[in-house]
C-alpha cells in the first residue's frame, strides 16, 4: 500500500496541513482528514458545484481535485467567507431572499458568486446565471439565488464607495 | 477510487520515462475533469497519477508570428481570458468557453479534451478545422500528428505507450480568414453536443480559397469532412454553396441513436449547424478581409 502523502497549504489565509492518500480527492481532504465540513458533497462527478471552492485563484469542484494537488496552493473554502462574527452580504442577501431551502448547494453557490463578484462588481443576470452554471440547486428554482446575488453585488458597491 | 501512486514530474523527459514504465497502468493528469470521474466510475484504471501540470511546455500558451502554441495543460480559462487570441481565433474561443461550466472551464485543458478522445468533445471539430497539429513526445523522440488523426476510437488516442501529448499548435491566421464552432444542446450550457460543427474558411473577395469543416457527435470520433470543405474552394461566397457543402457534411455523418438523439435527427441537425457554422465563419473573415 502507497504512503501517504504529506501537503502543506494555505486554507483561508492559514497555514495548514495534512496526510492523505493519492486517491483522495480534496473534498475528502477537506472534510473527513481536516473537519472542514461547510464544503458539501452533491454529486462527487464535478456536474453539480456543491463544493465549489477557490483553488489558486480559480473557482473548481473540489471532487475533482486530489487532495495532493492541494500542495503549496491557495484554496478558499465558505467557512473563509463570513467577517469574523458579520456575515457577507452574499450571506446576507441569500438569508433575506430565502435563496435556499434545504441548504446543500448553498455554500458552493455562495464561494461561485463571490468569485464572480470580486472580479466583476455588476454583472447582470445572464452573466450570474451563465457563471453559476455549473452550480445545480433542486430546491429554488435559480430566481431567489439570482435575485440574492444582485442584492448582495448592490451592498458591495455601497460599501466599496463609503 | 482505487489506489493509485501519484508523481508530479517537473521536465517532458521525467513525465515521459514514468508515463513508459513497464508493466503499469499509467495515466496522465491535467484538470481532471475526465480523468477523476472515469477513475472513480471504474470505467479507466491507474496505479499511477502522472500529474503534467507542472512541467514547463504543458503550459505554455503563446502567440507569436509563428501562430499559436498552447501547451496541453493549459485551462481553458487562460485561453479564452487573453484578448489578443480571442482577437485570433475567435472560433477556439467558441468551443473552449462552452466546455463544462465555470468551475470545469477553470481546471479542464485544451489538450484533455483532445486526449480524452471522446467523439462529442466540443474543442477537436473547430481545431480540425483550423488545421491544428499535436506535439507529442515520446521514448522514441518527438513527432507531430494533425489533430484529424488523433482521435482513433470512442476514448482512444493515437498515443502509443509512454507518449505524451506536449502541446498544440494553429498556424497564423490569414487574412480573410474566419472560423466558428457551433454545439446544439436542448438547453443553454452545461451539456454534452446532440451535434456540434466546426468551420474555417479563407475569403478571397467573395470566393473561398480554403475551407475546412469538421463535426461532433456523429461518428466514433470527431469527424473530419473534407469534401465538405473541398467542395467550397473557388465558388463563390453563396448560399447554393454553403448549402451545397453542408449537404456533403450531413450525408457524411454516421451517428448514432441515444438517449440525446435519433441517428436521423442527428443527420439533420448536421446540416443545419454546418450551414450556420459556415455562415458565422464567412461572417469573421469578412471582418479580417
Amino acid at each position: 500500500m502507497p504512503a501517504q502523502t504529506h501537503v502543506t497549504a494555505t486554507i483561508n489565509g492559514e497555514p495548514v496541513q495534512f496526510l492523505c492518500e493519492p486517491r483522495q480527492s480534496l473534498l475528502e481532504c477537506l472534510r473527513d482528514i481536516l473537519g472542514m465540513t461547510g464544503t458539501k458533497e452533491g454529486c462527487n462527478d464535478g456536474n453539480c458545484g456543491s463544493c465549489t471552492i477557490v483553488f489558486d485563484g480559480r473557482i473548481v469542484t473540489s471532487c475533482l481535485v486530489l487532495g495532493v494537488e492541494a500542495r503549496g496552493k491557495e484554496i478558499s473554502t465558505i467557512e473563509g467567507i463570513a467577517r469574523g462574527n458579520r456575515l457577507h452580504p452574499l450571506q446576507q442577501a441569500f438569508l433575506e431572499n430565502a435563496a435556499l431551502q434545504c441548504g446543500i448547494c448553498t455554500p458552493g453557490f455562495i464561494v461561485a458568486a463571490k468569485a464572480l463578484l470580486d472580479q466583476e462588481p455588476e454583472p447582470d443576470e445572464e452573466r450570474i446565471r451563465f457563471w453559476l452554471a455549473n452550480n445545480l440547486c433542486r430546491c429554488t428554482g435559480y430566481d431567489k439565488i439570482v435575485r440574492a446575488v444582485e442584492q448582495a453585488a448592490a451592498v458591495c458597491k455601497q460599501e466599496a464607495a463609503r | 477510487m482505487k489506489w493509485f501512486d501519484y508523481e508530479c514530474p517537473r521536465t517532458v523527459e521525467a513525465a515521459v520515462g514514468l508515463l513508459s514504465a513497464p508493466g503499469r497502468k499509467v495515466r496522465a493528469l491535467a484538470g481532471g475533469t475526465d480523468l477523476l470521474v472515469q477513475l472513480r466510475a471504474g470505467r479507466r484504471e491507474a496505479d499511477l497519477v502522472v500529474d503534467i501540470k507542472e512541467i514547463g511546455e504543458l503550459n505554455e500558451l503563446r502567440l507569436d508570428s509563428s501562430g499559436l502554441t498552447i501547451g496541453a495543460a493549459v485551462p481553458c480559462y487562460r485561453i479564452y481570458n487573453d484578448p489578443a487570441i480571442c482577437r485570433a481565433y475567435p472560433g477556439l474561443i467558441d468551443a473552449v468557453s462552452l466546455i463544462g461550466g465555470t468551475q470545469i472551464q477553470g481546471r479542464a485543458s485544451l489538450g484533455g479534451n483532445l486526449a480524452n478522445a471522446a467523439p462529442s468533445a466540443d474543442a477537436v471539430p473547430i481545431l480540425i478545422a483550423l488545421g491544428a497539429q499535436c506535439l507529442i513526445a515520446g521514448p522514441g523522440g518527438p513527432r507531430s500528428l494533425p489533430v484529424e488523426d488523433f482521435c482513433v476510437a470512442p476514448g482512444r488516442n493515437a498515443l502509443a505507450p509512454g507518449e505524451l501529448l506536449v502541446s498544440i499548435h494553429l498556424a497564423p491566421p490569414l487574412p480573410g480568414s474566419g472560423a466558428a464552432y457551433l454545439r446544439f444542446i436542448p438547453r443553454n450550457e452545461m451539456d454534452i453536443a446532440v451535434v456540434g460543427a466546426g468551420a474555417s474558411v479563407v475569403l478571397k473577395g467573395n470566393v473561398f480559397a480554403a475551407a475546412r469543416i469538421a463535426l461532433a457527435s456523429v461518428a466514433p470520433v470527431p469527424l473530419f469532412v473534407a469534401d465538405a470543405g473541398d467542395s467550397l474552394i473557388g465558388k463563390p461566397v453563396d448560399e447554393a454553396s454553403i448549402n451545397a457543402a453542408a449537404e456533403i457534411a450531413r450525408a457524411a455523418a454516421k451517428p448514432i441513436t441515444d438517449m440525446r438523439g435519433t441517428a436521423e435527427y442527428r443527420r439533420h441537425l448536421c446540416g443545419v449547424m454546418t450551414r450556420r457554422a459556415i455562415a458565422r465563419a464567412i461572417a469573421r473573415g469578412k471582418e479580417t478581409n
